[in-house]
């Protein structure tokens, strides 16, 4: 044994842990996101004329610039807007018990899952030319034209990233705001404080961690939106990540699309690093309390409407338009078209009982069980692997922040997210292109790309849990002769069970909705239900349009179930020994 | 014409069908190896193909066949140039005219000289070098909901310039070339009617008569076309001269006749060809010869339209009765070549794209 100072040894060893947490999660991003990546940006841009002609091209052309400042506008509204709906659906899921509490938070992570194309008809027949709301407007109004224009604008961008990232808010915060000892703020009102001034000076405080995560990755996905702003944006409003495919699959300028992907790498790392230092800064430990403790019934008049109207909104915004997709797919129309031909004609199983038939006779179809089947099985896949990977790197992160592993690798952990899929799907291909990892046809790429996007959600939703543990509980531990394994699965695991399921339905529900990589890698015999969605759609005809619709009914109910079963897990609450 | 054509090759196809195919008999029973050699094929998202002619194909070389589905056309091409050397797969099938020439100019794919060549009408056959071979084509046409016009007593477009008519003012939705191979499709068609540049002045006529862009086929065909089931709000969609068949084929409720039609009149129409190749660096050239003759067999040619809505080039091949009974066969495509195109298309897509952004 080396001879030391006691000091020393103890820092050398906690380096050497903070080493071995960050060890697997850092091979595992090196061998499937940064090789991919650099090899495929080497390719693309060792075929331009010189090495620096595709950046100045990037920056000296108006266009460019005009979607970089439209990639910023739309995220920030986006995300302000989310955080507007998310944010008192947080408090009031993480305050209150109420019957249809788990319903609810079923039912609003119901849309992250869905197929862009699908939610993209939903909202047009809500609210297109010649959707429920415009011709109930004109009606009213006795307009002669609907007066909602609604494709192809900004707000139908806002609109489809709010219904689709609100329950990252919901889930991140109202978790962690369900924890937080209401005894705290009951202290500030004794002492005198206003509601508002609790809300400024304490709640949002305390629960700026949170927020803060739940902003971030918010702010990620709707900064790299693809299919939304492709289905509702139009050919006029273009995001980085829609310019990188355009130039990619439309014009073939691979030189072009690598320097533009760099620079949607450069734009998240300077997001990602922001968010880094500003949350280590703010972060601080706190008692947690079981939920049982801190929420309240809804009792009193003024509570229950407040609380009934949010609902309403929350129902409004995020779950009709998938009532109206559930609807449609069973719903038997007219085969005369035109516009004054009554549509709807009863109810009919017909859509449904048609996916177990193989029409075509073709070798690639699969019944709905199968493709149900499989997306279960991919997102089993990537919850085990996003949280072996990210339970390791968000206990670094918990314990070490300061140390400067976890200062560098934190905001690597973020890249993905910032990552535009055409291009790392395309590194893929040049990448792992050699035994032992020629896995360029293999179904076991498509947890791995899952767990990229997954991971950053799992260490998020884990971080502030981790961190709010007080060092007090763990020393003590320690004094009573507990081991580091005992103090991790006798402290910290009951502690972070909330957390672990929370971190566990982000990943499910990444994994079951995910389609842009799926597409380019899964196997044909093996489509996940988005990709069967998406086979449906393609095709013309009336049975396949209802087959479509009876799939996405499907997937909506399959991810309910789901996480109405995370919900249930029986696992230890925060605080409960 | 077609019909003749059809007639003529019923016998051909007899004669054909009956001849040993040339490179690629069975071997002789006792060299059969005990495990199947396996064959990859890289094919775009749309592909398709009965269960029972693939496994004819595996029993016939006793070999599996792998497909690799690579995203859109434009994808998997992407992803065939980026692999050159140690290719994804044996075969590459569904390379269109639109993107021939880039295929052929990344030097991908390797010359086969397949005997079956000889049955396939002249000018399908682009690529003299025959490194990338027709096996089917489609028209991208204009399609219109019946009923719609029924109702208004008004007539269909029967011309790309009856579009821009006010009589036609906000019924047509389009999708955006940059983004979908079929809007691409379109956008070559008005350049074919109207030349380089006047095609730009009769978009700018289009946008004046309020045509709808939208980002692929999905959206304008099942969300925005009023006569798709999705019962959108505009009555003509750029589809496939397919698409109303397939409107019987696939009808929920099956209707009388297809409740809409495609605009068949000349220098309407945009033919898509696809191809197959053989991709560089194969190590299963004997096996991917085979695939090829097989692609280009009566077998799997009659196979195409109702796997995957296109047509056959081999004469011989029939079609189902569905087809002569509904399919309206376009009169003259607009005719542009691939070279034409390969040397104009980035360029044709960013003037567009400067006119619609505008």
């Amino acid at each position: 044994m080396p001879s030391g100072s006691p000091p020393e040894t103890a820092r050398l060893r906690s380096v050497a842990r903070t080493a071995a947490l960050w060890a697997a999660p850092l091979a595992f991003l090196a061998l499937f996101y940064a090789l991919p990546m650099a090899q495929v940006l080497r390719l693309s841009l060792a075929r331009g004329t010189s090495l620096g002609a595709p950046f100045v091209e990037a920056f000296a052309s108006p266009g460019v610039r005009g979607v970089l400042g439209f990639t910023f506008l739309q995220a920030s509204l986006s995300t302000l807007l989310t955080l507007l709906l998310g944010l008192p659906g947080a408090y009031l899921l993480a305050r209150y018990a109420f019957r249809g509490r788990s319903a609810l938070l079923a039912l609003t992570s119901v849309p992250f899952v869905m197929p862009t194309l699908v939610v993209g008809a939903a909202f047009q027949a809500l609210l297109g030319p010649r959707g429920w709301v415009n011709l109930g407007l004109m009606a009213l109004l006795g307009l002669s034209q609907p007066p909602i224009e609604f494709l192809n604008s900004l707000g139908a961008i806002l609109l489809a990233h709010v219904f689709y990232n609100t329950t990252i808010v919901l889930r991140l915060v109202g978790d962690f705001w369900s924890h937080l000892d209401p005894r705290i703020e009951a202290a500030a009102r004794t002492l005198g404080a206003s509601r508002w001034q609790v809300l400024r000076r304490v709640t949002l405080p305390l629960l700026f961690p949170a927020i803060a995560a739940a902003s971030l990755l918010v702010f990620l996905f709707d900064f790299t939106s693809f299919g939304v702003i492709l289905i509702l944006g139009g050919p006029r409003l273009a995001t980085l990540e829609v310019e990188i495919y355009n130039q990619t699959v439309g014009l073939f300028n691979l030189p072009l699309a690598a320097a533009l992907s760099i620079l949607q790498l450069a734009c998240t790392l300077a997001i990602t690093v922001a968010y880094t230092r500003l949350a280590a800064r703010i972060s601080r430990p706190i008692s947690l309390r079981p939920r049982r403790l801190t929420q309240q019934p809804l009792l009193g008049l003024r509570r229950r409407l407040a609380a009934g109207l949010l609902v309403g909104v929350l129902l409004a915004l995020l779950v009709t338009p998938l009532v109206a997709l559930a609807a449609r797919s069973v719903t038997r129309l007219d085969p005369v078209r035109g516009q004054t031909a009554p549509t709807a004609r009863g109810l009919t199983t017909d859509y449904y009982r048609e996916l177990w038939v193989n029409r075509r006779e073709s070798v690639f179809y699969v019944p709905p069980s199968t493709a149900v089947g499989v997306s279960l099985a991919y997102a089993a896949a990537t919850v085990v692997l996003s949280l072996a990977l990210g339970l390791p790197a968000a206990w670094a992160l918990a314990y070490r922040p300061a140390s400067t592993v976890s200062r560098l690798f934190d905001p690597l952990l973020l890249l993905p997210l910032g990552t535009s899929a055409v291009t790392l799907g395309l590194g893929f291909i040049v990448a792992l292109n050699r035994p032992p990892f020629d896995l360029r046809a293999s179904p076991v790429l498509v947890p791995l790309a899952h767990t990229l996007v997954a991971l950053p959600f799992v260490v998020r939703s884990l971080t502030p849990a981790l961190r709010s543990i007080r060092p007090r509980l763990r020393q003590a531990a320690a004094v009573l002769g507990a081991g580091p394994a005992q103090v991790v699965a006798r402290i910290d695991l009951p502690l972070v069970g909330r957390a672990l399921l929370v971190a566990a339905a982000f990943a499910f529900s990444i994994s079951l909705g995910e389609f842009g990589a799926t597409a380019l890698i899964a196997r044909p015999e093996f489509p996940t239900i988005p990709l069967m969605i998406y086979r449906f759609l393609s095709l013309p005809g009336a049975l396949n349009y209802g087959q479509a619709l009876a799939l996405s009914t499907i997937l909506m109910i399959v991810c309910a179930a789901a996480m109405l079963g995370i919900e249930r897990l029986r696992i230890a609450d925060v605080g409960e020994f | 014409m077609i019909r003749a054509l059809l007639a003529a090759s019923i016998l051909m196809g007899m004669l054909t069908g009956c001849a040993p195919a040339p490179a690629a008999g069975p071997p002789p029973a006792a060299t059969i190896p005990p495990f199947p050699s396996i064959l990859t094929v890289m094919t775009h998202d749309s592909f398709s193909i009965s269960a029972a002619v693939l496994a004819e194909f595996e029993r016939t070389h006793n070999a599996k066949v792998q497909f690799v589905k690579a995203g859109d056309a434009g994808t998997m091409l992407n992803k065939a140039i980026l692999a050159k050397g140690n290719p994804l797969a044996d075969v590459l099938y569904g390379v269109d005219n639109t993107y021939l020439s880039r295929a052929l100019r990344e030097g991908i794919l390797e010359s086969y000289d397949s005997p079956l060549l000889a049955d396939v009408p002249e000018e399908m056959r682009l690529d003299p070098e025959n490194r990338a071979l027709p096996i089917d084509y489609g028209d991208v046409c204009l399609n219109y909901d019946k009923a719609y016009f029924a109702e208004r007593r008004l007539a269909p477009p029967n011309s790309l310039d009856d579009l821009a008519q006010p009589e036609y003012k906000g019924l047509l939705v389009v999708e955006d070339p940059s983004t979908s191979s079929t809007g691409l499709a379109f956008l070559i068609a008005t350049v074919g009617v109207f030349g380089d540049p006047g095609y730009l002045g009769y978009w700018e006529a289009l946008l004046a008569n309020d045509v709808l862009i939208v980002s692929g086929w999905e959206t304008a065909y099942n969300t925005e076309f009023s006569g798709s089931s999705g019962r959108g709000p505009r009555p003509v969609v750029v589809s496939y001269g397919s698409s109303p068949v397939f409107e019987m084929v696939y009808a929920a409720t099956p209707p009388s006749e297809p409740p809409t039609a495609a605009v068949v009149d000349s220098d309407t129409c945009f033919r898509q060809i696809e191809f197959a190749g053989i991709l560089v660096g194969t190590a299963n050239r004997p096996l991917a010869e085979a695939w090829i003759d097989f692609m280009l067999s009566p077998t799997f040619q009659q196979d195409l339209p109702l796997q995957m809505y296109v047509f056959p080039v081999h004469p011989a091949a029939q079609l189902d009765p569905i087809f002569q009974k509904y399919y309206a066969v376009p009169d003259e495509p607009v005719s542009v070549s691939p070279q034409e195109i390969d040397a104009n298309r980035e360029a044709w897509i960013k003037a567009w794209r400067e006119v619609v952004l505008r």
